[in-house]
């Protein structure tokens, strides 16, 4: 019972690491300009590094048919987007200041973040 | 009709270009490919504009020749973006709908043999046998109709996040996995332990699947407002060039093109009248069910419905710039935007999922350790139904869907609102300030009296001020001016003119001094306003307490007369103000006319408080005493001189003329001029704002006392363990409420009077 237990508890520990805790690799958007594929439940990528000098152009390219992938937020630069399905859309990210934007779904349950360093 | 074949105009997208010096290679290879007439780059966008008969392949295949991609930019219209959508969710749903087939094809009888036998253990090596073969079909249905929640889950996972997915997939894996171990190792779990749950796995995927469906349904009914205003626009518009009339798609109708509208025909672009007269049906976007008489110099705008005769038009605005166009835009983005209620529910939901995976784990280990015999049985069950209730969805789906039907709704009637903190704030307005000019009165002034001293005549009067006030821009100038061409008085010519600001105007006509303006200023220029015994003081004030705008006109330095002009109220201002003063809204009225006047108009609409002399900028601070005083004030103006009030106000409502929307000044923009639409925007957010607290209370509610719940929280007590497909329909058709309680928006009716 013992080792069930602490069982438990590393299996929460391991949660709280997993989906909080940990910070993923941000994908770095140069000249190219980033496409970023909805599809699965995920933003891929989904932790974007851009400077915050110049404009950036992001294309999100949406293969997910459920509704919930359909809006795209980026609250912070009142930006709200509708993705049609397998029809890339250009989002324009205008110069910002150093720090991390959010951009989800309506529900949240698509999630990703814009850092600009 | 012109048959010719059309040059068209191909935008693409290059991809690559980094440097300025690209554009002129880019341009290079596109103008070599046959065809092409001429092809301009935009360097700041990464776009190209080409025009001319060569067809976009060709195009391509030359960008990439020179080194870049290119990709070309739909121009497609909103309603073939719309129809798209309509079909690919139809083709969703029909999708989920097999999905949710196979599932409970398996799922039903399964549950119906457990039922009436009660017997899902695994004793004997037959019994072994035939549940392997179940657990073996019930993996196909998983795999098939439940493919999408795992492939979401696993996808998510990678990506440290969690969501719907990830609970159904594990709740559903659990109980899949523990049941096919009952069934291979059956001595490894306690004899009572020995029952298999595939009859749950499937019926909880075919459920959620049936739910995801109807939601996909419901939810194309809450974009049935957008979906309207996008089917307003025209196809086609018949366009006059080199006297030749043809039917151009509307994207290609360009600026200054001379359009022609039919009886019966849809306005194709924004433009102004060129030649004809007609009546035109405006409701669509004003709500305004008199159709409007147009002539030449009026403007016309797209989407509304000509009725009666054939105009010609100039286009003024077209494609993205049209006002419809724009209000599509303005409220697509509204409808997307969250009220500051919605944050607390997106807060909890970023941490959502692992909170209930936890819970999860915590409930299992509970059982494990303080449970009943068979511990491992309930901790599985426990965990699994915690996993499968959960709901984020709901929680989720609460806002944004009310408001996305609450925005819709009041677009119909007439109502922009610029975004969901705007909505939530309208619903809570203690105090609205009316401005008194154009929004509780039309805004256009008439000469009513013309009171003259004995031995003048009206006409001498009227042509002197007349000639004064020729070329002014001032209401009341307009207002005389009229009058004048209506009796079609002759005007001489004036001179040495002189605006005096709050008094009125001096100027020199046909060599005698004129003076006309307020008493202030007849007081200055030592005017006596007591003629033979006739006190003409008395007289205005008169005209005043009738909410008349009496001016003196004097002619070297001696009172001729007086002309009363009015600004006649708007027909349905004392009902709508009624309207406001029912829901408990402290109406105020703020003018910039004199005291009497203003203290007329007020008593005739009902307004008991008032503020009369009022210079547009302090219009600001009476906003700002009213929010010192803890009211939540609305500020209704129209929008032009009242820009900085409408900032500063807690919503600023913009009152429009017509379809002549001030879309960029104030947070909700009313497109007709009926005080009516301020009420029906008040009702309309108190409406949404009611609907998305229920649907919050009820996510809320059913999230906290559901997991709980099945967890086990109740089996100590009365013996209540939750089955786990109970948990799924729960979970399938609380997202769909939520959906459905928003729908219900649909009905909501502004009253009017």
């Amino acid at each position: 019972m013992l080792i069930i237990n602490i069982a438990g508890v590393i299996l929460i520990a391991l949660i709280i690491w997993w989906f909080w805790l940990y910070k993923p690799k941000a994908e770095q958007v140069g000249n190219e300009d980033l496409v970023v594929v909805v599809e699965n439940g995920v933003y891929k990528p989904s932790h974007i590094l851009m400077d915050g000098n110049d404009t950036h152009d992001i294309t999100f390219l949406r293969k997910d048919a459920s509704p919930c992938a359909e809006t795209l937020l980026i609250p912070e630069l009142e930006i709200s987007e509708t993705l049609p399905l397998n029809k890339p859309t250009k989002i324009q990210i205008p110069p910002l200041s150093t720090g991390e934007y959010a951009f989800h779904c309506q529900m949240q349950m698509y999630k990703g973040t814009i850092s600009i360093k | 009709m012109n048959n010719q074949p059309t040059e068209k105009t191909i935008e693409l997208d290059i991809e690559g270009a980094s440097c300025a010096s690209c554009v002129g290679k880019i341009e290079d290879a596109l103008s070599a490919v046959p065809g092409v007439q001429r092809a301009e780059m935009n360097f700041a966008q990464r776009t190209a504009s080409i025009s001319g008969l060569a067809p976009s392949k060709t195009l391509l295949q030359a960008v990439e020749l020179a080194g870049y991609k290119a990709r070309v930019i739909s121009s497609e219209s909103d309603i073939e973006v719309l129809d798209e959508k309509e079909q690919a969710d139809l083709a969703h749903y029909k999708e989920l709908m097999r999905e949710t087939w196979i599932a409970l094809s398996l799922g039903a009888p399964l549950m119906a043999y457990a039922l009436i036998t009660g017997e899902m253990s695994v004793n004997s090596t037959t019994e072994k046998i035939s549940w392997l073969v179940v657990g073996i079909l019930t993996l196909g249905v998983l795999l098939s109709s439940g493919r999408h929640f795992y492939v979401g889950a696993w996808k998510s996972f990678v990506n440290h996040s969690a969501n719907m997915d990830t609970l159904i997939a594990l709740g559903t894996g659990t109980a899949w996995l523990y049941s096919m171990v009952v069934v291979f190792f059956p001595e490894a779990v306690p004899v009572q332990a020995r029952h298999v749950y595939f009859e749950a796995t499937a019926m909880i995927i075919g459920l959620i699947n049936l739910g995801l469906a109807l939601e996909v349904k419901a939810r194309g009914r809450t974009s049935e407002a957008i979906k309207r205003l996008i089917g307003l626009q025209a196809k086609t518009a018949r366009v006059i060039r080199d006297n030749q009339e043809m039917d151009l798609p509307i994207e290609q109708v360009l600026m200054n093109d001379l359009v022609r509208a039919r009886p019966g025909e849809k306005i194709p672009v924004d433009g102004e009248v060129t030649d004809g007269h007609t009546a035109i049906d405006e409701s669509m976007l004003t709500g305004e069910p008199m159709p409007v008489e147009k002539a030449k110099g009026d403007e016309v705008v797209a989407g509304t419905l000509n009725k009666t005769g054939s105009i010609v038009f100039r286009a003024t605005r077209v494609g993205k710039d049209t006002a419809l166009a724009q209000i599509i835009n303005m409220v697509k983005r509204a409808q997307n935007s969250k009220p500051p209620i919605g944050r607390l529910a997106d807060v909890i939901s970023a941490f959502f999922v692992p909170v209930v995976m936890i819970t999860a784990v915590i409930s299992a280990l509970a059982w494990l350790n303080f449970g009943p015999t068979p511990a491992i049985a309930f901790a599985i069950v426990s965990a699994t139904t915690v996993l499968i209730i959960a709901c984020p969805c709901a929680l989720g789906l609460a806002t944004p869907i009310s408001v996305m039907v609450g925005v819709g709704k009041a677009a119909e009637a007439g109502v922009l609102i610029r975004n969901g903190e705007a909505l939530q704030t309208a619903s809570k307005i203690t105090a609205m300030i009316l401005d008194k000019t154009g929004t509780i009165t039309l805004g256009s002034p008439k000469v009513t009296d013309v009171v003259v001293v004995s031995g003048r005549t009206e006409h001498e009067v009227l042509q002197l001020a007349a000639s004064v006030e020729a070329g002014s821009e001032h209401p009341l100038a307009l207002a005389i001016m009229e009058t004048a061409q209506e009796k079609a008085i002759e005007l001489s010519k004036a001179s040495s003119f002189n605006a005096i600001t709050a008094r009125g105007v001096e100027a020199e006509v046909d060599g005698r001094r004129v003076l006309f303006g307020n008493e202030k200023l007849m007081h200055e220029r030592d005017v006596t306003l007591n003629v033979a015994g006739d006190d003409f003081v008395q007289k205005a004030q008169s005209l005043a307490a009738d909410a008349k705008t009496p001016m003196y006109f004097a002619i070297d330095g001696k009172l001729i007369g007086i002309i009363a002009v009015a600004d006649p109220i708007k027909e349905d201002s004392i009902s709508a103000i009624q309207r406001l003063q029912k829901n408990g809204i402290r109406v105020i009225m703020l003018t910039g006319d004199n005291r009497d006047t203003a203290n007329a108009v007020a008593k005739k609409v009902g307004i008991s408080e008032f503020f009369a002399e009022v210079l547009p900028e302090d219009k600001a601070k009476k906003v700002e005493e009213l929010q010192m005083a803890e009211e939540v004030v609305g500020m209704t103006g129209d929008g032009i001189n009242d820009a900085p009030a409408l900032a500063l106000a807690n919503v600023g409502f913009a009152i429009g003329t017509g379809t002549d929307v001030a879309i960029e000044s104030a947070d909700i923009t009313l497109m007709r001029g009926s005080l009516h639409g301020l009420a029906d925007a008040i009702a309309v957010s108190k409406a949404t704002l009611r609907n998305i607290k229920q649907n919050l209370f009820g996510a809320f509610v059913y999230n906290v006392a559901g997991v709980p719940v099945a967890a086990g929280i109740l089996y100590p007590v009365l013996g209540i363990l939750m089955n786990p497909v109970i948990a799924g329909a729960a979970m399938a058709f609380s997202s769909l409420t939520v959906v459905s309680n928003a729908n219900r928006l649909r009905l909501f009716k502004a009253q009017e009077h």
